[in-house]
């Protein structure tokens, strides 16, 4: 419970009338939901399960020690990947929450892009950690990290889990710490704590409910973890989602993948419900942002350990993504521009392979498409969600599923269900914008909810009082006070839907091919020019997002947000 | 915010239906690694009246699947890409109309599957081992020539392969040491290939661009990959006149041979453009546009190869043989030994 809302609980129900039906508002949601989630999701594990009570022998796999040995990889390495995320981050929200420093801005950005880059390019980056002719390669292997080896694909699925989550636990536990008064921790100092015992006992104890829900979020992305592990695995290691994929696109048991697509939405539906419980303790109005002291005027000590961790977490992170670009300007081991020259081009004259350019083209219009859906949708969602009512405390752990569904489970769901009027879009464009619509909303309601908490019920009241109805009261208080925030979930949808890839894939579309796509059927051929091109795509992708990022730290300046 | 967004589902609806309601229109079903020239397509629009729709959906497998689950009421006229690997699985489906293509006289009798051609070869290629010409030059070693060859000590530690669970050249190599040694014959190959340092990635991609020493800095210089790769190397590479970096190993029962089919699906709403489309797909213009969009073979022999194929791309003279219903009935049980024996 909020506490503003509790205060003047007694005359907000008088005024119930007067306000707008927040209830209402999941409505549209619902539908949306209903007909593109919950429906062909229905039918395809129906479908499934249905074939199995007819055909027992499909579960047998089951009953063998494969099933159980990846069930129980896809959750060890999901809880490792997340504390591992978290250790990483910690520091990092530390020193952004209490510091200002030159280039913070820039810093943030940076950290936030791997988050929404499409896997086949992560991996790509990734593999120059494991070459041992680069200077954090020779470092990993001195390590003993990144051999060639039998553990490598371990190693490489969690440290890509780490690089992909890192911004996501960084933002959620940054901006909580930046909110809680160091005056508390200042005492404990003055009554005689050392710096760790203060942390400890003042500190973590306040922080809990942010590391908590920061750390289940990213439990829940990797414990559905596809690209990652399909791409970096090898064979020793599989989760359950590319079980999955496996049972349904290749060896077509569609119980078998029924019944493990069910598996997985229990454990992420279980972990959602706690994440959101924490979620909501971390979303109280606190004091706001106060005493970011500038680094320059920390203490030694702190400030060279700050400086270190920074510099470490940017060549860690940056790295990768800077070689991408720089392969990008050496196709052949030899500086050229070739490659962007390329990105206007067909030379191949295909349909498919559209000039890089134009599938940037195809991506910014789905982007845009899916961002028009994904705020309305995320609008509503957290004004409901807000009311904390029993149905919005059951309903709210749901609507972050679709985030965390197996993308070829959804899409063949997308076969068998869309295929009358009124939802006869089961080979429509329109589905790719929904497909990341659905992914891309939670975001918005995650960046939208918080914003809410902090509208002072007074001034509705006054408005209303003043005689404005509900939807003017709405219209005039609620939205301009949320526009910022909702401008925030607006970009991440955004960005989102650019670099999406995974459930793009498996949707019957028209050949409009987006550029994460381009650069997937450019690494689909030998040939060092369609290596370049594709890299060159990535980074034009990268700067993209960056641009998009790098915006949203302007608009995020004085504001509460919680991704 | 309610009528937004009744106003938005509209204005997609609206726009959904103008796409869609175009004169003779064919719906033709694809993986994503599908590819054809603008001009050859534009041509065939131009000259038989049709309008070509293209859908794409995930991989060979995926894609088939959805066909099979729209089975109903079909998503498209023409399917186009289900392999011998899934070949069987289409047939039992009951999916697809016979007809057989004008031009399928000119296929060669080994890559006629299916005697009713219900589903019909249009390109084919060979999964095969690939190796950097340079490395071996430099090393002073000979490469390798054949299967036998890869457990020998001298070989240790260079092959990188790929997953038969995730990846369809993997699967294919599988296939290959099947065929070439028996299934017990084959896995016993298998051991002593992870002895001799064998290393497995997820796909394709990460096996060459992360770990071939000739397209990537990784320490691999015998690869899985296509008998084509080295001719889209130097077709996609810095120099055409170029001698091309990379070799495909083709002895005997060395390479699975990939065959694609493609046929008319039963209830398709315009059968007879879908007819046309079949026989275009076996034309020279089609046929002879498929080496350098998609790196594969014609299945038709009258096609000209371009010159890079002719210069850099080979074919298995005998490739190694598994038949599409052995393929179907033991696929699992093959990929769960071979995944049994890499991890203990």
């Amino acid at each position: 419970m909020d506490l503003p809302l509790d205060a003047t609980h007694g005359e907000l129900s008088m005024n119930a009338a007067r306000n707008i039906p927040r209830t209402w508002l999941v409505l549209p949601v619902a539908l949306f939901l209903a007909a593109f989630y919950v429906y062909p999701l229905w039918e395809v594990l129906s479908l499934g399960l249905g074939q199995a009570v007819k055909d027992v022998s499909t579960l047998a796999p089951l009953l063998s020690s494969y099933y159980p040995r990846v069930v129980f990889f896809t959750f060890w390495q999901a809880v490792i990947s997340s504390i591992l995320t978290l250790g990483a981050a910690l520091p990092g929200a530390y020193v952004l929450a209490r510091h200002d420093f030159a280039g913070k801005s820039l810093f943030e950005t940076l950290v936030t892009i791997p988050f929404v880059l499409p896997t086949v390019v992560v991996a790509a980056a990734f593999r120059t950690l494991a070459d041992p002719d680069t200077l954090l390669g020779s470092l990993a292997s001195h390590l003993g990290i990144f051999t060639d080896g039998e553990q490598q694909g371990l190693y490489l699925i969690l440290a890509a889990h780490v690089f992909f989550n890192f911004s996501l636990a960084l933002r959620i536990i940054g901006s909580f710490w930046a909110r809680l008064h160091p005056a508390m921790t200042e005492s404990a100092r003055m009554a005689g704590a050392t710096p760790w015992q203060a942390f400890r006992t003042v500190t973590l104890p306040l922080l809990s409910p942010a590391i908590a829900a920061a750390g289940l979020l990213v439990f829940i992305f990797c414990f559905s973890s596809f690209g990652v592990v399909l791409l970096l695995g090898g064979y020793r290691y599989s989760t359950l989602e590319v079980e999955i994929y496996r049972q349904a696109a290749h060896v077509f048991n569609l119980p078998l993948a029924a019944v493990l697509s069910i598996i997985q939405l229990l454990v992420t539906w279980g972990a959602m419900r706690v994440q959101s419980r924490f979620q909501e303790r971390c979303t109280r109005p606190l004091s706001p942002v106060t005493n970011i002291v500038p680094l320059t005027r920390a203490a030694r000590t702190p400030r060279l350990l700050a400086r270190g961790y920074l510099t470490a977490v940017s060549l860690v992170l940056v790295a990768p993504l800077l070689s991408l670009a720089l392969e990008s300007l050496r196709p052949d081991q030899a500086w050229s521009l070739a490659a962007y020259a390329g990105l206007f081009e067909n030379p191949r004259g295909s349909v498919f392979h559209v000039p890089p350019m134009a599938a940037m083209g195809n991506s910014l219009l789905y982007a845009l498409a899916a961002t028009l859906m994904a705020v309305p949708l995320g609008l509503c969602a957290a004004t409901f969600v807000h009311t904390r009512s029993r149905l919005a405390r059951i309903l709210d752990p749901l609507l972050m599923l679709p985030m965390t569904t197996s993308a070829v489970t959804l899409g063949f769901g997308f076969i068998i269900a869309l295929d009358q009027p009124p939802l006869h879009l089961r080979s429509s464009w329109v589905l790719v914008p929904i497909a990341h619509a659905l992914v891309a909303f939670p975001f918005v309601l995650r960046t939208v909810l918080p914003a809410l908490s902090a509208v002072p019920a007074e001034l509705r009241e006054a408005a209303s009082t003043l005689g404005a109805g509900p939807w003017k009261v709405w219209a005039s208080i609620d939205l301009p006070l949320l526009s910022r925030a909702t401008l925030l979930g607006a970009l991440y949808s955004f960005v989102i839907s650019l670099g999406e890839f995974g459930a793009t894939i498996f949707i019957a579309r028209p050949h409009t091919p987006t550029l994460p796509m381009a650069i997937y059927r450019n690494l689909s051929l030998p040939g060092s020019q369609n290596h370049a091109q594709a890299m060159a795509s990535a980074t034009l992708l990268m700067v993209l997002c960056a641009l998009c990022f790098l915006m949203l730290e302007r608009c995020k300046k004085r504001m509460w947000g919680d991704f | 915010m309610k009528h937004l967004f009744a106003l938005l589902v509209l204005t997609l609806t609206l726009c959904h239906g103008a796409l869609a309601s175009a004169g003779s229109e064919l719906t033709v079903m694809t993986h994503d690694s599908f590819s054809m020239s603008q001009d050859v397509l534009n041509r065939f629009e131009t000259q038989s009246g049709i309008t070509v729709r293209i859908l794409q959906s995930g991989d060979a497998g995926a894609a088939l699947n959805q066909a099979i689950l729209a089975k109903n009421s079909p998503l498209a006229d023409v399917f186009y890409g289900v392999d011998n690997t899934f070949l069987s699985r289409a047939m039992k489906a009951g999916i697809f109309e016979p007809y057989a293509p004008a031009g399928i006289d000119a296929v060669p009798g080994a890559l006629l599957l299916d005697p009713e051609n219900r589903l019909v070869p249009v390109d084919f290629g060979d999964v095969c081992l690939n190796y950097d010409l340079g490395w071996f030059t430099a090393k002073n070693l000979n490469p390798p020539s054949s299967l036998e060859d890869l457990t020998k000590p001298e070989y240790k530690d260079l092959l990188v392969v790929q997953n038969p669970a995730t990846s369809s050249p993997g699967l294919a190599f599988l296939l290959a040491t099947i065929g070439h040694f028996g299934e017990d014959g084959a896995f016993s190959f298998w051991q002593r290939l992870k002895d001799n340092g064998v290393l497995v990635t997820g796909g394709w991609k990460d096996a060459y661009w992360g770990h071939f020493t000739a397209a990537s800095k990784g320490k691999r210089p015998i690869v899985v990959s296509y008998a084509t790769s080295p001719a889209a190397e130097v077709h996609f590479g810095k120099d055409p006149q170029a001698p091309a970096p990379t070799a495909a190993v083709l002895t005997a029962g060395s390479a699975f041979r990939q065959i694609e089919f493609a046929g008319v699906l039963k209830g398709a709403k315009n059968p007879e453009a879908a007819r046309k489309f079949m026989d275009f797909l076996l034309s020279p213009d089609f046929q002879e546009d498929i080496p350098l969009q998609m790196f594969v073979f014609p299945a038709n022999t009258r096609a000209k190869l371009p010159e890079v194929f002719m210069k850099h791309a080979r074919q298995a003279d005998t490739p190694a043989q598994v038949s599409p219903a052995d393929i179907d009935a033991s696929r699992e049980a093959w990929i769960s030994r071979w995944t049994q024996l890499m991890v203990n």
